[in-house]
């Protein structure tokens, strides 16, 4: 075990040497999820397949995610068994694999990882892509029911207000209601800008260095513990479409072993479209019967 | 300030007039650098969005209005940061040697 390292860490992340030494392991299951998913036909980590965060993952109808027997047909069609170890890495830091990990979670699959560092370390580093597509044969993938003690709903959000930790990881303009959404990216929006009333701003990319490895426990434990969580309590984590906040569950969840960290998908522009909830505007967190 | 320089990257399809674009080209030696990550980081240095280099060694971002930070991370490199200032309805080119 590294020096400073957890019993978590170890078994949540996996290294590029790790993914390297296993390209030919066929119970690994590389899973590429990008923001861009274009970025995958580009060059990928041999053997990985890819998955679509905005097809494979949504429903097309409705604002939800696939169901389980959708999860099962994908999983399946893809090639991936129940007991296959699925690594899951991505662009940006990770953050769309962050994404799909916790998907993975919440339909129960037992061994899923993130390559620390993500597709760039991978680049980074010099390590090999390739554009040749892999052929893997189909198998019957059983999904879990969602597991939705790691994932909230807006009830319960608004219940949480005052009561368990927030942590808002957009941006501070976001936070503050100067900004709808990042710059750069799909325009989602919300009837409202603003946060919810007690959350902590800690931006998601806090939580990672410049080449997208996740920082140290003690640096993250730092980096919360400024912006006022409270270990003792449970915490909700929120963005904009519940995407970022993924990576931010992961550092709680998986990482610091915290017991009783959700993700709330429907994150802002769920709950800044919601009528007669609070909402706070500006750089305070604000009280609790705003 | 229009438009893109000779060698830029080509602006078809995109609409200029609701865009603050932020593009350009990774270079080492004069070379494209291809496999570069050039990241945007708001005012406060605060992480927007990232994109790798394409094939080329280009880039491009739909920034705002405003100064922004381009954070370039490639292979056998040392980290360059450069500063942008972008405009809706304007295009800003820029080179960055690694």
């Amino acid at each position: 075990m590294r020096k400073g390292s957890t019993m978590s860490r170890d078994t949540t992340l996996v290294s590029a040497q790790w993914v390297e030494d296993h390209l030919d392991d066929p119970k690994v299951v590389l899973v590429e999820v990008d923001e861009d998913t274009a970025a995958y036909d580009k060059g990928h980590i041999k053997g990985a397949i890819k998955l679509d965060w905005t097809t494979d993952l949504q429903d097309q109808v409705r604002r939800d995610f696939v169901s389980k027997s959708q999860f099962e047909a994908l999983l399946s069609s893809r090639g991936v068994a129940n007991d296959d170890t699925v690594v899951l890495y991505g662009g940006n830091n990770n953050w769309f694999a962050a994404y799909a990990y916790w998907y993975f979670k919440l339909y129960g699959h037992q061994d899923v990882k993130l390559l620390d560092g993500g597709r760039k370390k991978w680049e980074l580093d010099s390590r090999e892509l390739t554009d040749e597509l892999p052929q893997r044969e189909p198998t019957t993938y059983t999904a879990g029911e969602q597991d939705t003690s790691i994932r909230a709903f807006r009830d319960e959000v608004v219940q949480a207000i005052g009561v368990k930790n927030l942590v808002d990881v957009r941006s501070p303009d976001e936070y503050a209601g100067r900004l709808m959404a990042p710059a750069h990216l799909p325009q989602e929006q919300a009837q409202r800008a603003g946060h919810i009333p007690t959350a902590a701003n800690v931006p998601w990319s806090k939580a990672a260095n410049d080449d997208g490895t996740f920082k140290s426990d003690e640096e993250l434990k730092q980096l919360y513990s400024e912006a006022g969580v409270d270990w003792s309590k449970d915490t909700i984590a929120y963005c904009r479409i519940g995407e970022r906040s993924s990576h931010t569950w992961f550092v709680f969840h998986e990482l610091l072993d915290q017991p009783n960290v959700k993700n709330y998908d429907g994150s802002w522009t769920e709950y800044g479209s919601l009528v007669g909830v609070p909402v706070v505007l500006g750089d305070e967190r604000g009280e609790a019967d705003a | 300030m229009c438009g893109a320089t000779a060698g830029g990257l080509s602006l078809d399809g995109v609409d200029v007039a609701k865009e603050a674009v932020v593009q350009g080209q990774v270079v080492r030696d004069g070379e494209p650098v291809p496999n570069a990550y050039v990241r945007l980081l708001d005012r406060s240095g605060e992480f927007t969005a990232e994109v790798p280099t394409s094939a080329t060694g280009h880039f491009r971002f739909f920034a705002g209005d405003g100064e922004w930070t381009l954070r370039t991370l490639a292979p056998r490199a040392d980290t360059v940061d450069q500063k942008v200032k972008a405009a809706v309805g304007s295009v800003a080119e820029v080179t960055i040697a690694i």
